[in-house]
């Protein structure tokens, strides 16, 4: 796992965003929901993508995963322009996303989640062994010592435990940028609190990371970048420290600053 | 989701196998059934119970050496039937018709057999394709049209039954003469080769799991205890010599005429299918997407499974498992009739599924469930027979045991919610 953190680490190139979107549109029918996105997602740091119910977080997530293709615009990852249209063109790029419901199956324990879809083979027959060792491995490198034994039911898992085997499984592959969808929202503050330092993590060993939450405590405690959307439009996208939470709440509300504009 | 409000320090439950000696070993596996996963438990104790209460009351029929035999044969066609099922089950869905799959598949083999004087493989060939065919016409329908399974196959059951009318003629049959399909349920091995084979299954289990214990105690995982794997070893090793040893003594009812001894060759047909069966469910990525389709299929498209193509080979499958189950009601009435794979065949097998352990829920349930729960449904109709009963009673009683059963399936899935173990 260090070995995998270091090589990520080197590899970003300087000032080059990990994924650059421009003018990203995308209808449903009549109801236009994406208008014209633009968004920076560098490696390394934790980009959080704020907004009110239906701004279109999760639509704008989705078609950067490959649930559905944009309409129109530009997608540009690790400099190169390419385009995604199912979720196999975005895991081979090395986008991963958790999901707000997390998609885990109760009846399968965590190897076996992490390793869904996925799963190692040898000599055309699961490699249950190999599965189990690179489970922990990852959840160690993790630093999750939350999880006594990787062979139980997801089933019987906390919250935070769940999100923990979620986290872990996208991060199992050479993964380039993580998405996750309100990570804490059905947490506990001290579970809060551990899957937090996990996101931090991720991003520290060299990972784009992309955060949608509506808790703007988690946001300025985790992320480095702050995306705004606002029916569809992206108004902002700032440094943490270069704003407040009550100007950010403003932005989510109202989709400016009033007088302060700190939009870019 | 209830676990969510727990606390974090107990969340994971013990493993079984962290215990190292007797107590541990039971008290773990006490606090598994506790929490809700029993497995083939109630099963294997209601086939317990049943077998001493009817052995008690029909103390020289039951438990003589040709009933044991004649039960296997009895409950053969059945137990294969729910075994396929069991795929079918895994997914959430059900399939109404494998019993008139099976029967229709056999009336195309009797064709192919009898009208067309093929031989016995060219006439095998023709079941399992019979089989293959409809399988695969429900599973486009469900998998790709999305109609509910219980509506596809009630239509194909329906519609099965009129196509097997047309193949074999209302009120007539078509012979099985073929002696090589005839003695699947017939004839038996020759008593060395039952014992040959219960050794070579029971040095063959032991070594398997030895050796998989060994390389994954070398990996630094966890592993079962050698305690535990020499009392399962030892277990399966006295089954299989009480078995294959009842079944070798003579059994005929004038051994100067015609000897009869050894295990029924449809057991090795049982068996067969149990081995390739599970293995493909436990160890192939197949088998663990199956799993997963039917725990969460949501979780399993995104995680990249092929949802469509998961739900389509498993109907493929339970009907050609289904073929050869009609194959073996055909053989065993030496024809096959419109009504071979009718009356009460498919019910008993979903009963039989059922009854072994696997959830009408999807994501549980295992093929030697429907081994176990067909073994169930067997001695119930064959002791009841025996004592009697007329075959009202019979049903009414199998009825209630699948009630039984489909209650323990919903109160142990409440108890796992509660507890936390799926
Ligand atoms: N498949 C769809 N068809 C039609 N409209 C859709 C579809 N998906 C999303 N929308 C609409 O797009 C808008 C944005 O939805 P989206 O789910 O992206 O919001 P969100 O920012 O994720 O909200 P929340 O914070 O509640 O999760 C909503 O008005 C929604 O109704
Ligand atoms: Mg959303």
């Amino acid at each position: 796992m260090t070995a995998t953190a270091s090589e990520r680490a080197a590899a970003p190139s300087s000032g080059e965003p990990l994924l650059r979107l421009r003018g990203i549109q995308k209808s449903f029918g009549a109801v236009h929901v994406l208008r014209g996105i633009d968004l920076d997602v560098k490696a390394g740091e934790v980009t959080a993508l704020v907004g009110d119910n239906g701004a279109g977080k999760s639509t704008l997530i989705k078609g950067i995963a490959g649930i559905h293709s944009f309409d129109e615009g530009e997608y540009v990852f690790d400099g190169r322009p390419v385009t995604v249209h199912n979720p196999k063109d975005a895991s081979g790029l090395g986008i991963e996303v958790v999901y707000q419901d997390l998609a885990l199956c109760d009846n399968l324990d965590v190897v076996h989640n992490m390793f869904l879809g996925r799963e190692l083979r040898h000599r055309g027959l699961l490699d249950e062994d190999a599965m189990e060792k690179r489970a922990r491995e990852t959840l160690n490198g993790l630093s999750v010592r939350t999880l006594q034994s990787v062979r139980t039911k997801v089933a019987s898992l906390s919250g935070g435990q769940r999100q923990t085997v979620a986290i872990a499984r996208s991060v199992l592959w050479n993964s380039r940028l993580v998405i996750l969808d309100e990570p804490t929202a059905a947490l506990g503050v001290a579970q809060t609190e551990q899957v937090l330092l996990l996101v931090r993590r991720l991003a520290d060993s060299g990972l784009g990371v992309i955060l949608i939450s509506h808790n703007l405590n988690d946001v300025f405690q985790v992320a480095d970048d702050i995306a705004v959307l606002y029916l569809g439009q992206m108004v902002a996208q700032v440094r943490k420290d270069d704003v407040t939470s009550n100007q950010v709440v403003q932005l989510i509300t109202t989709g400016s600053t009033g007088a302060e504009g700190a939009s870019a | 989701m209830t676990a969510t409000k727990k606390p974090e320090s107990p969340a994971v439950a013990p493993e079984p196998w962290q215990a190292q000696n007797l107590g541990g070993i039971w008290r773990s596996y006490v606090a598994k059934v506790r929490g809700g996963d029993v497995g083939a438990l109630p099963a294997v104790l209601g086939l317990l119970v049943l077998v001493i209460v009817f052995s008690i009351l029909r103390p020289d029929t039951f438990t003589s050496e040709l009933n044991f035999a004649n039960l296997i044969n009895q409950s053969a066609a059945v137990t294969v039937i729910a075994m396929g099922l069991v795929f079918v089950l895994l997914l959430g869905e059900i399939d109404l018709s494998a019993g008139f799959t099976g029967g229709t598949a056999a009336a195309v083999m009797g064709v192919v057999m009898t009208n067309h004087d093929q031989g016995w493989f060219i006439s095998v060939l023709a079941c399992i394709a019979t089989g293959v065919v409809i399988g695969t016409c429900i599973g486009l329908l469900v998998a790709r049209l999305g109609i509910p399974s219980f509506v596809v196959t009630l239509a194909a059951y329906l519609g099965l039954q009129g196509v097997m009318l047309e193949i074999i003629g209302e009120g007539g049959t078509i012979p099985f003469e073929n002696e090589s399909i005839r003695a699947i349920t017939d004839k038996n091995l020759p008593v060395w080769l039952g014992w040959t084979l219960a050794a070579a299954l029971v040095l063959g289990y032991a070594a398997v799991t030895y050796l998989r214990n060994a390389r994954r105690r070398r990996a630094g995982l966890q592993h079962e205890p050698t305690l535990l794997w020499a009392i399962k070893t030892g277990s399966l090793a006295v089954i299989a010599v009480l078995f294959v040893g009842y079944l070798s003594r003579e059994r005929s009812l004038n051994p100067a005429f015609k000897s009869l001894k050894g295990v029924p060759n449809s057991m090795v047909v049982i068996l067969g299918l149990l081995l390739v069966l599970s293995f493909l469910l436990g160890r192939s990525a197949w088998g663990r997407h199956v799993y997963a389709v039917g725990g969460n299929a949501e979780a399993a498209r995104r995680a990249g499974i092929n949802v469509m193509w998961v739900k389509l080979s498993c109907f493929i499958l339970c009907s050609s498992v289904a073929a050869i189950g009609g194959l073996l009601l055909a053989a065993r009435n030496h024809s096959v009739s419109p009504q071979t794979g009718g009356n009460e065949t498919l019910l008993y097998a979903v009963g039989a599924a059922v009854i072994g352990g696997t959830s009408l829920f999807g994501g549980k349930g295992r093929v030697v469930d429907a081994v176990i729960g067909g073994t169930v449904v067997a001695v119930i109709a064959n002791g009841m027979g025996l004592l009697n009963q007329e075959p009202g009673v019979v049903y009414i009683v199998t009825g209630l045991v699948l009630l039984v059963a489909a209650s323990v399936d919903a109160i142990s899935r409440r108890r796992a919610a509660a507890s936390g173990r799926a």
